[in-house]
């Protein structure tokens, strides 16, 4: 039959053949999997959406959906803005936003590029839960600490007022801010930051 | 050494995690029986790669075939658009798309290879008549997968193609009429046929088909494989019970069909690269407009590979009769193994009649095949289709008589084989 | 294009079966007249759609001159700007209309419904038309126009008689008319294409507008299939890969059949 040299050979051409073969079925099953990510038509139904804001009263927050998210969008009175800053860090699981998802420009306390308008996306960092918005003080239900905020019905989570979570609920993180930019004081443009700086 | 010891060690565990395994499901058995102790003849020729090739193209049609699902939308207003948002919008969507098409074609082309490999050596023959009906019930799903998946893009072809095909089934006496109504669900190809093609195409014809080459390659290895010299091997075997002209299936053949996978990837991806409308015979140009239930193309065909029966269809002016005889053409293959009273299997021992015979058949299949892409106005393509139809009906007819005389010369004991030829 | 006088009959919108099937023969019968006139010369279109330069004429002929009737509908304004490097604010100002966003598609205003009213028949959708009618034909209809004051657009056209699309681009290319020659005589007598006679000069010479023509063809060439060059790019690749592997497989298969004597 073969000799040692033949064995030798056929134990590299087996090798190389089987890499080789190997690295072709991993090609091939690049466009497969690569097909599963958004289509354009996805990434174009998912393109930054522009939002007029000139009609938004003092307290008051609008909803506009971006990539299939809600997003809310509320125009901070000064004392909403100032029960934001007496609001002690000690409360907050993650008061500078540094484990949140967020852009650099609103990893502030305010959470924001303007501190009067928050955008946020309103999905509840816990399970996906839609939280809803109590600005009130000290109601009943959620105790003299309230200082107004989100709340998440689900499983009880609070956010404050620039959608940070407090000490005690079970979602993780802050919620999350999308990349937005605005085009002069009143549109919104959710979505897309280009140009803006850090 | 510490280095071959570990080696051997790890060695032991894997041997130990099969022997698990051995004793709850019959793994190294099924792999002795179908590969490693799978005996075929040496002699096999490149006639014997296109089973092998028809599996490869099975699997790639079922994976592309999915991934196409995941995009595509089974609806008259949807269709058609979707097949664009494939080609255009969905990342590499081209590419799977142009797969699949390109496929369909190439599954024919492999199919007809390997039933001629089976005229040729006489594959069909005692005791394969099983294997050969299988394998005939295979092509009848085939046919049925191919003419249902191309009602889907709803092009115009795509439309009329279905809409002519399936008023074939009107042709039935009595039952005609109500049978196509029942297989369009409507009364004309509408929506709700688009719906329940796609439903037969991705779903049921499909597991049908698999479960039936599974059969296929059970009887295939129960008979064993015949080969060129068509010798049954298992007659001569040595002390161990191996046949002396057989050698494992792996490792020698799966090397082989391998090479034979190649170049077969080659040629289809040299069509899926630079020529996936293959000059409108493999995606045909009428189909890139959408269907048009007012207005029908002005020169319908079907795609090549039904051209043969389409031919014979069109050459017998009544439609009861046509499409009869259409229906007589592929079932007259099932009977071939008792058609074919010949002793001998290859065709390179049987005698000149049947290889006259043979060869007649296939110029008139080949014929029939371009005649049925030519319109139908020219008297001339209409006489030569009649008269190649008698040819290939002629062929089965006359097989019991021109084969029971035939002069064979002697059949040897062993394959011929010369090593490193 | 091809719609002509079938499609018009469609445009009483029968009710019943029966007349819906009486409709779609009497298409066949029209189309089966429509063919193109006899003695045409047919000329290659000769597309480059390497030339991106030539595409990029084309799309700019396209949205001036076609999309007032005709969308692209399968086709993205920003994936046009991609392939014939076509930069976003070129893009925007040049050949999007006003309310439009780069990454939507080149839909048109024009409804379906009242084009079926204006010219009897719908000005069908051009992403797939290239592939669908072949280059060379796009290129022989646009270019043989010709006068016929007995069709209500005043024009008919050699490649498609009846044809119910005006010419568009009557003045880059003057009007001509057809002239014809009787051959045969009797029931054989056919009427044969001789010549075109200029009537009224185009703003271009024959030459550009042959020019502008093939330019339009190009860019629906690639519109039919926009994935065509990086198609043929890949295929190389992939062959070459399969080369390699193929040369591997065959060695490994004649030292294993070394064995077999």
């Amino acid at each position: 039959m073969s000799d040692e040299a033949d064995l030798s050979r056929r134990h590299f051409l087996t090798v190389a053949t089987s890499i080789v073969g190997g690295i072709g079925v991993v090609l091939t099953a690049v466009p497969f999997v690569a097909s599963f990510r958004p289509s354009a038509r996805a990434q174009a139904m998912g393109g930054p959406v522009e939002v007029d804001i000139s009609k938004l009263e003092d307290g008051a927050m609008m909803r506009v959906v971006w990539r299939g998210l809600p997003v809310w969008i509320l125009r901070r009175t000064q004392d909403m803005l100032g029960r934001l800053a007496a609001e002690p860090d000690a409360q907050l699981k993650d008061p500078g936003s540094a484990q949140s998802d967020q852009p650099d420009y609103a990893r502030n306390p305010a959470r924001a590029m303007k501190p009067e308008i928050l955008v946020v996306v309103g999905v509840c960092t816990h399970l996906g839960c839609a939280p809803i918005e109590r600005f009130d003080v000290a109601p009943a239900d959620l105790g003299p600490d309230w200082k107004g905020g989100f709340y998440c019905p689900c499983h009880g989570s609070r956010f404050d007022l620039a959608g940070r979570v407090m000490n005690g609920s079970p979602a993780p993180t802050n919620l999350a801010i999308p990349p937005y930019r605005f085009v002069g004081d009143n549109v919104v443009i959710v979505g897309d930051d280009t140009g803006v700086k850090a | 050494m510490s280095g071959a010891r570990s080696e051997a060690a790890a060695q032991g565990r894997f041997a130990r995690f099969i022997g698990w395994v051995d004793e709850r499901f019959p793994l190294t058995a099924m792999i002795k029986e179908h590969a490693t102790e799978y005996y075929a003849a040496k002699n096999f020729n490149a006639w014997y790669v296109f089973g092998v090739l028809a599996l490869m193209v099975l699997v790639i049609q079922l994976v592309t075939g999915i991934f196409l699902t995941m995009n595509y939308k089974p609806s008259a207003t949807e269709a058609f658009a979707s097949v664009e948002y494939i080609m255009r919008d969905v990342q590499w969507g081209w590419l799977i798309r142009y797969m699949h098409s390109t496929g369909a074609s190439a599954f024919f082309i492999v199919v007809y290879l390997h039933m001629f490999r089976a005229l040729l050596y006489g594959s069909y023959k005692n005791p394969r008549e099983l294997l050969w009906i299988i394998g005939m019930v295979i092509y009848l799903a085939l046919m049925a997968e191919a003419f249902m998946g191309y009602l889907l893009p709803w092009g115009q072809m795509s439309y009329w193609g279905a809409q002519v095909i399936v008023s074939l089934f009107g042709a039935i006496p009595g039952i005609g009429g109500e049978l196509v109504e029942w297989i369009r669900g409507d009364y004309f190809i509408s929506d709700i046929t688009l719906n329940r093609f796609f439903a037969l195409h991705v779903a049921a014809v499909p597991l049908a088909l698999i479960l039936l080459v599974v059969m296929h390659i059970l009887a295939l290895h129960e008979t064993g494989s015949l080969n060129p010299d068509g010798i049954e091997i298992k007659e001569r075997k040595n002390e161990k019970g191996i046949p002396l002209d057989g050698i494992a299936f792996h490792p020698y053949y799966t090397a082989k069909d391998l090479v034979a996978i190649v170049i077969f990837l080659m040629l289809f991806a040299a069509v899926i690269f630079f020529a996936p409308e293959m000059g409108g015979y493999f995606l045909e140009h009428a189909n890139f407009e959408p269907a048009n239930s007012l207005k029908t193309p002005e020169h319908i065909a079907p795609v090549w590979y039904f051209t043969p029966f389409y031919a014979i269809l069109r050459s017998v002016p009544s439609k009861g009769w046509g499409a009869f005889l259409m229906l007589m053409a592929i079932v007259l293959l099932f009977f071939l193994p008792w058609l074919d009273r010949c002793r001998v299997k290859s065709i390179r021992y049987r005698g000149s009649s049947y290889k006259a015979a043979l060869a007649i058949f296939v110029v008139s299949f080949v014929a029939l095949g371009y005649l049925g892409l030519q319109p139908a106005t020219e008297k001339v393509y209409v006489y030569a289709s009649r008269a190649f139809t008698i040819v290939y009906f002629l062929f089965f007819l006359l097989m019991p008589f021109y084969t029971r005389a035939e002069k064979t010369r002697p059949v040897p004991e062993r394959v011929v084989y010369k090593a490193g030829s | 294009m091809e719609k002509s006088t079938a499609m018009k009959m469609s445009f009483t919108r029968s009710r019943s079966l029966l007349q819906a099937m009486l409709l779609a023969g009497l298409a066949l019968l029209a189309t089966g007249v429509a063919n193109a006139a006899t003695g045409v010369p047919l000329e290659r279109a000769r597309v480059d759609i390497r030339d991106v330069a030539s595409m990029q004429r084309g799309a700019r002929n396209f949205v001036n001159y076609c999309m007032g009737c005709h969308s692209a509908q399968y086709v993205r304004y920003n994936r046009l700007g991609e392939d014939l490097q076509i930069p976003e604010d070129e893009l925007v100002r040049e050949l999007m209309f006003a309310a439009q966003k780069p990454q939507e598609t080149m839909t048109i205003a024009l409804r379906a419904s009242d084009a079926d009213r204006w010219f009897g028949t719908a000005a069908p959708d051009l992403s797939l038309i290239a592939r669908n009618r072949g280059v060379d034909y796009l290129y022989n209809f646009l270019r043989y126009f010709y006068a016929d004051p007995s069709r209500p657009t005043g024009v008919n056209n050699l490649m498609l008689d009846n044809a119910a699309m005006p010419h568009v681009l009557w003045e880059l290319q003057g009007v001509r008319e057809a002239v014809f020659e009787e051959q045969g005589s009797g029931d054989s007598a056919q009427k044969v294409f001789k010549e075109f006679r200029q009537l009224t000069p185009g703003k271009l010479s024959p030459e550009e507008f042959d020019a502008f023509v093939r330019d339009t063809v190009a860019f629906l060439a690639y519109v039919g299939e926009p994935m065509q060059l990086e198609r043929r790019r890949l295929g190389v690749w992939v062959l070459g890969f399969l080369l390699v592997f193929g040369i591997l497989a065959y060695l490994l298969k004649r030292e294993i059949w070394k064995d077999v004597k």
